[in-house]
């Protein structure tokens, strides 16, 4: 166990970030932002807020619901329950930057709407990311991983089923 | 050809997968805009002393604090206005708003929060229906439906079951919590935007709180993210506290809910606690009926007097039964009010039926299938409802009997039970429910609405009605049902934002009736539209050398195509007419208005026929558990329903399986637990579990049947909530496959069946088999708290000490542990047949043996347990000794 003094210590190396802002790079779907930001700003209300950028959704705030999925660095995360000033530098991709510039939606996309995969819609750009990463990485999933990849997406509409359908399509459709 | 029938994508879906579609807190910060919150009672029940304002004045950026002096009217409420916005002198539940306060920043809101002082007097609260049934705490009258003889056929029946339901609540969950932005016009208009099913609610509520005129007020409904009720009536809290700021400080001012708040201080599903006794015959047809229901209505009226209406009138659900007593009343406790969610009180009316379905069966040793197929409404007799309404057009003998086979029902149940004999580690359990959903307001003043259809010259249309979007689809539904209409490609037809200024005096969206009323009020809008361009265009059609004089009933619509049918290959497109229209100078803009014909009911005589017709549905659902821990898995699910003919079937499909996911979470995993204060315990997902995608059957088949003759819009039907009630049958399935542990009692559980109730019923069922006490929460009974031995031989039935069968009443006292709260169970008296009557708190503590805080739980995880004491069976061949000491005890290990 660390004595008292060492903890001291450890603590006088720690470098400390505000209160006030600080200047940050963020790199957001392949754009660079440079922006004043407080530290103990979530990702979620630096898009939201600061960036206008709605598309994120925010429900429960504590990284349950996962409504406010988005990929850092191609992972996925709760953008709510992640500080802003940790993403610096890192590859963020919102639901905003999934289509292609031309507006050719994602094959996820394409397939959520086909499939009749949304409701209420308040669930789906944390949804759809989720799906999309799965098939980033994996471009044949199975049942069982749609499950897994989805499991912290709450939909209160029960699209489940729509969700399981829509990416394996897009799997399908994308391995043709 | 007709687009009505097919699948389109919902008109929001590119919206929703883009992130483009608007919530209210997506709307871009407004200049001047203020940030809204309110602070809140500290108690269940309390005596306002003070309010000192003055710190929270003095924060930085703090723009305004107000109080009910502050409002014109305090006063809300969708039937009754009995309950105060703000807190004038007495606090009726946890987080009832006392103070508004508005503020430049977030940061500055909160601290004001913190600064306001409150000077409060704790009371007594009430928090269960057991509390307020005992203080007399009811809110409104009794209601009743009568029919028939009761009591002489309990008197002269083979057999008769008694005993108690207790089913729980839930919260609705909307991902977008309550919302609305309050921006302020000229001359003291006020335009809201609101997250809510219900715009005229919101516009009239806040005008007249206000003081304001309704004219001055417009409400906007974009979308919501989700509603399923919580959004009909209590969508107007933080519609008028934005309104309210607005309107004082000239500024625009948004208040959103964050999602601790919204599930700790709004109203939920209403917990009921139902009384009931049946009498039925060998072969388990039902004689006589009564259920007196206790509806948990918390602290004020709100929508309650209409959901217990919904669950008496639900009493029979697809079961025709001859003499009834439907009884009921709202218990009145300090909680926040109990409001609409899907179903609204008919799923509480029909679990009552289907559990006494299920009971029958393992009373009657019958397959439940047959017992509930004996009692399915009949065809040509036996088809009245308990109030009176003849059920017309009745697919529930042919849904039951189909799914029977497509279910695979008698292999199953073989399988279920091979099953069931051979593990010792799991149990498996296979039930069928099934639903008859009365669709139209029960309030028929309510069933009206009117649309706006306004085409413009290039052929393109917009569309306004007063139905809200929160996902179902309603406005794709109406959008296709004007493109057909008016035979035009759906993509021409948009769906406008819902509005009071376009669309007056609307009811809520709500009752599953969205489509059929605006959908209706907007197809009528098309027909007045369609005359003027089929007057013009008959006239353009008409020729001499062909023969034909000018005849508008022949123009036809089509393909986005006009002409007339007498000479069909010489065609006009849409667009055309219209211009020519225009340049005739007709109306091209329409509003339709549609009200419900020949629906009607008085509650004063508790008879009518209330319905426009009936959705009706059955379902087969599996479910296996673990003996060890409880764990229920949902394993197959099969809908089969009869929902008329849909407008879009993809649609449709998700209503049915959405719905049916939602009440699964009703039935298994979402429990409502309280302090003993009165404060929710589980406020955020992360303790409050809705089913997510693991949860989702291996076996999801869902199906609807050719059904004709709806007297609806193109012969649909209403799929909002029916398909939720089915879920009902999880709920039936576990107690089927508890009925292969508990020996001869007739299996007992309250919902949510999660999986530390059942464990506790299993360890329960257990220490039956094996002689010993009754295990109390799977803790091991303590001998002390109620001793149970075994079966007396004839009978076979657990005889409670005490009781001897002839006269079986039992005291079965237990030591409460740390709470000292003693459980005194009143036994049954085997002569009389009266019911187990329980006095006494059980408090039983999940959490203490893991050296966890021990919260007080009273309201809800521990009141199934304990309130499942009260029950006892009674009958001619009295088949137990006593009353089950289930759960009781509250014995600590």
């Amino acid at each position: 166990m660390a004595s008292l003094h060492e903890a001291k210590a450890a603590e006088a190396t720690l470098r400390v970030s505000g209160p006030g802002p600080m200047p940050l790079t963020l790199k957001i779907n392949g754009k660079t932002h440079k922006l004043q930001i407080e530290p103990s700003e979530t990702l979620a209300e630096t898009l939201r807020t600061t960036l206008g950028m709605t598309g994120t959704k925010v429900s429960c705030d504590r990284g349950t619901c996962s409504a406010c999925t988005v990929w850092l660095d191609g992972a996925t995360m709760c953008s709510c329950m992640t500080l802003t000033v940790d993403v610096a530098g890192r590859a963020v991709t919102t639901i905003e930057g999934l289509a292609s510039e031309d507006g050719t939606l994602h094959p996820v996309q394409e397939a959520f709407i086909e499939k009749d995969a949304t409701m209420c819609g308040f669930c789906t750009p944390g949804m759809v990311m989720s799906c999309a990463a799965l098939l980033a990485r994996n471009s044949s999933p199975t049942l069982e991983d749609v499950r897994t990849a989805c499991s912290g997406n709450y939909c209160r509409c029960g699209t489940y089923p729509n969700v399981f359908e829509a990416t394996l399509a897009a799997a399908k459709k994308g391995a043709s | 050809m007709s687009i009505v029938g097919k699948n389109i994508p919902h008109d929001s879906a590119k919206g929703h997968v883009t992130g483009e579609s608007i919530y209210i807190d997506d709307i871009p910060v407004m200049k001047n805009e203020l940030h809204v919150d309110y602070v809140g009672s500290p108690y269940a029940h309390g005596k306002l002393k003070s309010i000192d304002l003055s710190a929270a004045q003095a924060i930085p950026g703090v723009v305004a604090l107000y109080t009910h002096k502050d409002l014109h009217h305090n006063r809300l409420g969708p039937i009754i206005q009995d309950e105060p916005l703000l807190v004038e002198d007495e606090a009726m539940f946890v987080g009832q708003p006392i103070v508004v306060i508005a503020a430049e920043t977030r940061a500055a809101l909160a601290k004001a929060k913190k600064a306001v002082k409150i000077e409060m007097e704790e009371l007594v609260p009430t928090l269960t229906i057991n509390e307020a049934r005992e203080r007399k705490e009811f809110l409104d009258r009794e209601y009743a439906v009568r029919r028939g003889q009761v009591e002489t056929q309990f008197a002269a029946a083979k057999h008769t079951l008694e005993g108690t339901l207790v089913v729980g609540g839930a919260d609705h969950f909307y991902l977008e919590s309550q919302a609305c932005l309050a921006v302020p016009g000229e001359l003291d208009q006020l335009v809201l935007h609101s997250s809510t099913q219900a715009p005229s609610e919101v516009q009239h509520t806040a005008a007249h709180m206000l003081g304001l005129m309704q004219s001055q007020v417009v409400c906007i409904t974009k979308r919501m993210g989700g509603g399923f009720g919580g959004k009909e009536s209590q969508a107007t809290h933080a519609g008028v506290m934005a309104a309210l700021v607005a309107h004082k400080t000239k500024r625009p001012a948004r208040v959103i809910y964050i999602k601790d708040d919204d599930m700790k201080y709004t109203g939920k599903r209403h917990p009921f606690q139902n009384d009931y006794k049946v009498a039925f015959d060998d072969n388990g047809v039902i004689t006589a009926l009564r259920i007196n229901y206790f509806a948990d209505g918390g602290a004020y009226n709100d929508l309650s007097i209409a959901v217990l209406g919904r669950a008496i009138t639900h009493s029979d659900n697809a079961y025709f039964i001859e003499n009834a007593e439907l009884v009921g009343r709202i218990c009145r406790t300090n909680l926040p009010p109990n409001t609409a969610f899907r179903g609204f009180g008919g799923p509480q009316g029909v679990i009552t039926i289907e559990n006494i379905m299920e009971e029958i069966a393992t009373y009657l040793h019958k397959d439940s299938f047959d017992v509930r197929r004996a009692n399915v409404y009949g065809l040509d007799d036996r088809n009245t409802t308990p109030y009176g309404q003849l059920v017309q057009n009745n697919n529930l003998p042919k849904l039951f009997d189909e799914l029977l086979v497509t279910s695979d029902w008698k292999k199953r149940q073989q399988e279920v039970r091979e099953f069931n004999s051979k593990s010792k580690t799991h149990v498996k359990g296979l039930s069928i429910t099934g639903i008859k959903f009365g669709i139209s307001f029960t309030n028929t003043m309510l069933n009206q609405a009117n649309a706006l259809v306004n085409v413009y010259v290039d052929g393109t249309v917009q569309v306004s009605t007063g139905a809200t979007e929160m996902g179902q689809g309603v406005n794709t539904n109406i959008k296709m049902l004007v493109a057909d209409e008016l035979g035009i490609d759906p993509d021409w037809v948009i769906v406008m934002p819902t509005s009071t200024e376009k669309n007056n005096n609307t009811s809520a969206t709500a009752a599953s009736s969205a489509t059929d009323l605006n959908g209706s009020a907007a197809v009528n809008a098309c027909v007045k539209i369609r005359s003027n361009l089929a007057d013009i265009a008959s006239r353009y059609f008409a020729s001499r050398e062909a023969g034909i004089g000018a005849y508008p009933d022949g123009i036809k619509f089509e393909n986005g195509l006009v002409f007339d049918e007498r000479r069909p290959d010489n065609k006009m497109s849409f667009k055309d007419i219209v211009g020519m229209a225009y340049r005739a100078r007709l109306s091209l803009g329409e509003r339709g208005h549609y009200a419900t014909r020949g629906i009607e009911f008085d509650w004063t005589a508790g008879k009518g026929s209330p319905f426009l017709y009936f959705t009706m549905g059955c379902a087969v659902t599996e479910v296996t558990i673990d003996r060890f821990t409880g764990d229920l898995k949902v394993d197959g699910v099969d809908v089969l329903m009869d929902v008329g003919k849909p407008i879009n079937t993809g649609i449709t499909r998700g209503q049915l399986t959405g719905a049916f996911i939602q009440g699964l979470g009703w039935m298994t995993n979402e429990e409502l637990k309280y302090t003993d204060k009165g404060h929710l315990l589980n406020y955020s997902p992360t303790t409050y579990k809705i089913p997510n995608i693991q949860d989702m059957p291996a076996r999801f088949n869902v199906n609807w049947i050719d059904s004709y003759n709806t007297p609806n819009v193109r012969g649909t039907k209403a799929v909002g909530e029916p398909p939720l009630v089915l879920a009902i049958s999880a709920f039936t399935a576990v107690k089927n496959a508890l009925s292969y542990v508990s020996g001869n009692e007739i299996p007992c559980i309250s919902t949510p069946c999660t999986n530390e109730a059942i464990l506790a019923r299993l360890c329960y069922y257990e220490s039956l088999n094996s002689g010993s006490a009754p295990a109390v929460n799977g803790r091991g009974g303590s001998r002390d708290a109620a001793v149970v031995t075994g079966g007396n031989g004839d009978s076979d039935a657990p005889a409670v000490t005490g009781g001897d069968g002839e006269k079986a009443a039992a005291n079965v006292t237990g030591n409460g542990g740390d709470t000292n709260a003693a459980a005194i169970v009143k036994g049954l008296d085997g002569n009389q047949g009266t019911a187990a009557e329980q006095k006494g708190a059980v408090r039983v503590d999940y959490f203490n043996a893991a050296g966890m805080p021990v919260p007080a739980v009273k309201h809800g995880a521990l009141r199934p347990l304990s309130e499942s004491v009260a029950r006892a069976y009674s009958g001619a061949k009295l088949r137990t000794g006593g009353p089950t000491a289930a759960g009781a005890g509250g014995k600590k290990s």
